[in-house]
């Protein structure tokens, strides 16, 4: 390792320093800062020439003046990883909060991190249990998935986040998830609630948190999922664990990102944010899955606010575009008090298809939930007829639609903060439901189907729990 | 030497390369390509990422601009952008991709069995097919490399070859492998361009029968996250009817690949029987793979179409997302400190969309057969608006527009094509050859579909003001019928077995039986029978179930007899009572 030092700060620009005169400094290498009053910062190198240098200031740049010394380290920014992380409580650039010691590494890691080789991947596909029906019966969960929270001010997505930590188990299997958790500026009331819950489930023995609040350095914030994920990569690839990944919120580490961006003088894209957001954002969320011949895996669930509700605001957007699918709140539902709140429509599970049907969910899954999809949204169009022109206008058709979306959002989405709803019974609620609309009206689903699951034939069965029979009879399905 | 490191972006100075030259950066000789030129220095885009790369690390220019090999292997690999087989990578270094690897496009040691098709004594020339090899499901034509002089061939024997050994000896000594290298910028020739007349069948009802795409033609499908482009990009992998397959994934999810190296070997192909896998030749440089790849990424897959097209062979290119490629353009173009274009993308954006496309097209080869290369392109528009520029750019070159739409993917409906705003323009080219084979009555029905789509959207506006009960009978038939179009026809899911591939043959079937409800619905009406019952006919919905039946025909025919007989009886209650 071999340490530079230099007094040459040129210019300080927003987060940014330009030292020159340096001997070759290399690209993405980590930097220490001595202020005059003896205060340490860290930063990491952005752009190296001959003549400048541009290094990012994680803690920002307030209080440095010219003089301040930096000193190249000559390797690139590395966090030490060990088992012993577990059940601690870290700063978003990974230093002890809790009081404890500092981790005894057995491994320093790059938290850059590498991307999975595409060809060293498993399918993910097994089935995570939420006990959530808007998430498990319309857009299921799978072991090694990418899932976001899309929501907004005020809504309850971290109630929801945590319902899903506390629920989410693999049918069949033991094993809990090992939770990392990495705060982004959120505020310091809200990171106590996580904290809270999981030292009242016992989960904080199997979390490692990373906490940067909304009064710590907006820079940092960069780095802090980074690490996050190279602990979970490490824990997951190393130790064979099944972990959960909470990062929140990641409209805050893109502000981070664009603060950066501009302070660069780069060319803005959409709303400020660089043409670059899409690759960097991807570099976090692809840092999930699963590999073959390796056990465990990678589930992240990113948190993210969309400015003024806005869907098609660069963070939801270009987040959209990479994870695998998104769970959608909506203001509406909430004010109406419905927990949780999902847009289901507007909500999807890329892999939904991989984790569902027989000997996963049940059989008839996936025609179900395309049944429920578009009753649901059949539904949704009246309401804006009924807006226009009255009820009246209906024919009684519409009207069940009508009635129909209702319950089903009452019935089917609302549920209790601590309920855990298996897998079956989220199903048959959505069965019951259907039985609201005439039966030929049920194309999604296939006669088979009908037969065996629509409430009308499942009250007539003369042994209602002899499911093994009806699976005999079960005609031919193509 | 490198004078400056930024991010994918290396300024070289003191070397004199050729625009587009691969250079070797740095001690670890990463490698990268020229991408502009000022003064004494050089801007290379590095294909693998910079961290640790200083100022004063030495660089070298190969002299070469960068190229991929084309000869036996290709076939069911797995490439980066820069043609490194993934399989390769991952024995060498593990399940993470880290830099600084080589490994050849082409794997040396695999020997295969090589069968002449020219002999001793014959001229040949660039292009010219000598030999053959048997690769999965293709058979790998052998090619004297395009630009190489007319020779006669003096040697060339049947045997077991490495790609690297000679195959065939050309009375002036030269030996020809059977393998190239082709630069991947530059397009590879062949003797004409042919008007493409012949339909891409991809066994989607919405696209081949209503918007379909010709064999060398070029289609875009832009639509926002989730509403499925790749869905429709790999079932198209899947079904369509070419004869090789380069499925580009083009800065997006590692899963997706993974899915397609896990579904593909599984899945038949309806043509030859055997598994889709060895037909197919996948590109991946995932998102988070570096960025100049990406940008690369897709020359590699052309050069690759347009090497098998020069076999003769109909070629299919799936590139997802054309728009991350555009990005990665944009990337490297703002580090070069370009003039910035609309939203931020080079001036050339359009221009180099439009070359890409450009090399799409049915050909006569060197060899003088025909081949083709057909090109479909997801686009990602920011927030599903479709005015930006890659959207609007792409759609000036295309000729086959598959619109996307939100409000379709939220309600479930797939695939989400937007039936009023897609276009192809290949309708009336292409309208003879299915006029052949599947019944003269395929350009009328396809104008009735579209015709009772396009009223449905007029009447729509309308029930919105008035409710749909307020309608005149007609109209209310009307609708039924397009909705039947749209659950039964329209609709279809890529994930069922039966329904996810529909020849042609199967598609007129469908829409004549919807056409037939529609009479007998309208006829009834003349008779006087009460558009409720109409309505309430049964059959209707048997309609739509019916597509996911195994022997749909036959359940087809019962269904449109079933419900003939309903409206017969139905009119014959009424025909009483009216009198
Ligand atoms: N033809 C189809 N049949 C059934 N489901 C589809 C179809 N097309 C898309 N989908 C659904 O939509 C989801 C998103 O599609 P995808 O192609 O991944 O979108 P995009 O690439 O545009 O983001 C898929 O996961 C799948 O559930
Ligand atoms: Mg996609």
């Amino acid at each position: 390792m071999s340490l530079r030092e230099y007094r040459t700060i040129n210019r300080i620009s927003g987060p940014l320093l330009f030292v020159e005169k340096t001997s070759p400094v290399g690209y993405g290498e980590l930097v220490e800062i001595e202020l005059e009053n003896g205060e340490r910062r860290r930063g990491q190198v952005l752009d190296t020439s001959e003549e400048v240098v541009v290094v990012q200031v994680f803690e920002g740049t307030s209080g440095i003046d010219t003089g301040a010394r930096v000193r190249f380290i000559g390797e690139t920014l590395r966090l030490p990883v060990s088992e012993e992380m577990l059940g601690r409580v870290l700063s978003g650039l990974g230093e002890p909060l809790d009081g404890g010691p500092e981790v005894m590494p057995d491994e320093r890691l790059d938290i850059t991190g590498a991307a999975i080789n595409p060809y060293a991947r498993d399918t993910p596909k097994e089935f995570i249990q939420t006990g959530i029906s808007a998430i498990d019966g319309m857009n299921t969960l799978v072991r090694g998935q990418k899932l976001p929270i899309f929501s907004a001010s005020g809504l309850p997505h971290n109630d929801i986040a945590l319902q899903i930590a506390r629920q989410s188990k693999v049918l069949g299997e033991e094993e809990e998830f090992a939770v990392v958790f990495a705060a982004m500026g959120i505020t310091n009331e809200e990171a106590q609630y996580f904290m809270e819950d999981f030292r009242r489930t016992g989960a904080l023995s199997r979390a490692v948190v990373f906490l940067n609040l909304a009064e710590d350095p907006a820079i940092e914030r960069l780095v802090t999922p980074r690490m996050a994920l190279t602990t979970a990569e490490y824990l997951a690839f190393e130790y064979d664990m099944q972990v959960l990944v909470i990062l929140t919120d990641m409209t805050n580490y893109c502000e981070a990102l664009r603060e950066v961006s501009s302070a660069r003088e780069e060319v803005p894209g959409r709303r400020g944010y660089p043409g670059y957001l899409y690759t960097d954002l991807a570099t976090i969320y692809e840092r999930a899955g699963r590999i073959r011949g390796r056990k465990g895996s990678i589930t992240q669930f990113p948190i993210l606010t969309m400015p003024g509700d806005d869907m098609t605001h660069p963070v939801p957007d270009l987040t959209g575009y990479i994870t695998e699918g998104q769970i959608v709140l909506s203001r509406e539902l909430h004010m109406r008090g419905i927990y949780p709140p999902i847009n289901v429509l507007m909500s999807l599970s890329r892999l939904m298809n991989l984790g569902i049907g027989e000997g996963r969910t049940r059989e008839e899954h996936r025609a179900l939930a395309d049944q429920l999809y578009s009753a649901y949204a059949e539904g949704i169009d009246m309401r804006g007829l009924v807006a226009i022109v009255g009820k009246e206008a209906l024919t009684g058709r519409d009207l069940k639609y009508l009635e129909f979306s209702y319950e089903f959002e009452n019935k089917f989405v609302n549920q209790g903060r601590e309920e855990e709803r298996e897998i079956e019974e989220t199903l048959d609620i959505g069965w019951d439901l259907l039985a609201m609309l005439p039966e030929d009206e049920l194309t999604r689903l296939e006669r088979w189907q009908i037969e065996k699951y629509h409430p009308k034939y499942r009250d007539k069965e003369d042994h209602p729990n002899d499911g093994d029979k009806a699976d005999e009879v079960r005609p031919n399905r193509g | 030497m490198i004078s400056r490191v930024s991010g994918p972006l290396v300024v070289i100075k003191g070397l004199n390369p050729k625009m587009y030259n691969v250079i070797q950066i740095g001690e670890e000789k990463l490698i990268g390509e020229v991408v502009g030129i000022e003064g004494k220095k050089c801007m290379v885009q590095v294909y693998e990422d910079t961290y640790g790369i200083k100022p004063g690390e030495p660089a070298w220019d190969t002299g070469k601009p960068l190229s991929v090999e084309l000869g036996p292997g290709l076939i069911g690999n797995i490439y980066d952008g820069i043609q490194r087989p993934l399989p390769e990578i991952r024995e060498e270094i593990g399940d993470f991709v880290r830099r600084g690897v080589m490994a050849p496009g082409l794997d040396r040691t695999t020997k295969w069995h090589f069968v002449p098709l020219s002999k001793r004594g014959d001229k040949v020339s660039g292009g010219t097919i000598i030999g053959e090899v048997r690769e999965g499901s293709v058979n790998h034509k052998i090619l004297v490399p395009p630009g190489e002089k007319p020779g006669v061939i003096t040697e060339i024997e049947e045997g077991e070859y490495k790609v690297e050994e000679p195959v065939c000896l050309l009375e002036d000594g030269r030996e020809i492998t059977m393998y190239h290298v082709w630069p991947v910028r530059r397009p590879r020739p062949f003797l004409e361009r042919l008007s493409p007349e012949v339909p891409l069948i991809t066994g989607q009802r919405i696209l081949d029968f209503l918007f379909p795409v010709a064999k060398g033609g070029t289609a875009a499908i832009p639509g926002g996250f989730g509403t499925g482009k790749t869905v429709t990009q790999q079932t198209l992998a899947k079904w369509c009817d070419a004869e090789v397959v380069i499925y580009v994934g083009c800065g997006e999810r590692g899963n997706e690949m993974a899915d397609v190296l896990e579904e593909f070997p599984k899945l038949e192909d309806p043509r030859t029987g055997r598994p889709l896998m060895e037909r197919t030749v996948l590109i991946a440089n995932t998102s988070n793979m570096p960025v100049a790849a990406r940008e690369a990424s897709v020359y590699t897959g052309m050069t690759i179409a347009e090497y098998f097209r020069d076999m003769g062979y109909s070629v299919a290119l799936m590139a997802d997302s054309t728009s991350r490629w555009a990005e990665a353009m944009r990337e490297i173009s703002s580090r070069l400190e370009e003039m910035p274009g609309e939203e931020g993308y080079p001036a050339y954006l359009g221009a180099r969309l439009a070359e890409f496309y450009e090399r799409a097209g049915r050909v006569r080869t060197l060899s003088g057969d025909e081949g083709s290369v057909t090109v479909i392109g997801a686009v990602s528009p920011p927030g599903g608006d479709m005015s930006e520029p890659v959207t609007q750019n792409t759609l000036r070159i295309v000729k086959v527009f598959w619109a996307l739409d939100y409000n379709l993917a939220y309600r479930r409906h797939f695939p989400a094509i937007n039936w009023l705003k897609s276009y192809s323009l290949y309708e009336d080219t292409l309208r003879k050859w299915f006029e052949d084979r599947f019944g003269e009555d395929w350009t009328n029905l396809r104008k009735w579909t579209k015709h009772v789509l396009q009223q449905e959207a007029e009447l729509r506006e309308i029930v919105q003001l008035v409710g749909p009960e307020a309608l005149p009978p007609d109209q209310r038939v009307l609708l039924e019928v397009a909705r039947l179009i749209r659950l039964a026809f329209l609709q279809q899911n890529a994930f069922h077995p039966v329904d996810t591939y529909y020849p042609p043959e199967k598609q007129i079937e469908y829409i004549r039986a919807i056409k037939r409800y529609e009479e007998m619905a309208y006829e009834a009406l003349r008779s006087g029978v009460p558009v409720e019952r109409i309505l309430s006919v049964k059959g209707k919905e048997k309609l739509i179930r019916v597509k996911y039946e195994e022997n749909f025909v036959e359940e087809l025919r019962k269904i449109i007899g079933e419900m003939t007989e309903e409206f017969e009886s139905l009119i014959e209650e009424w025909k009483y009572k009216v009198e």
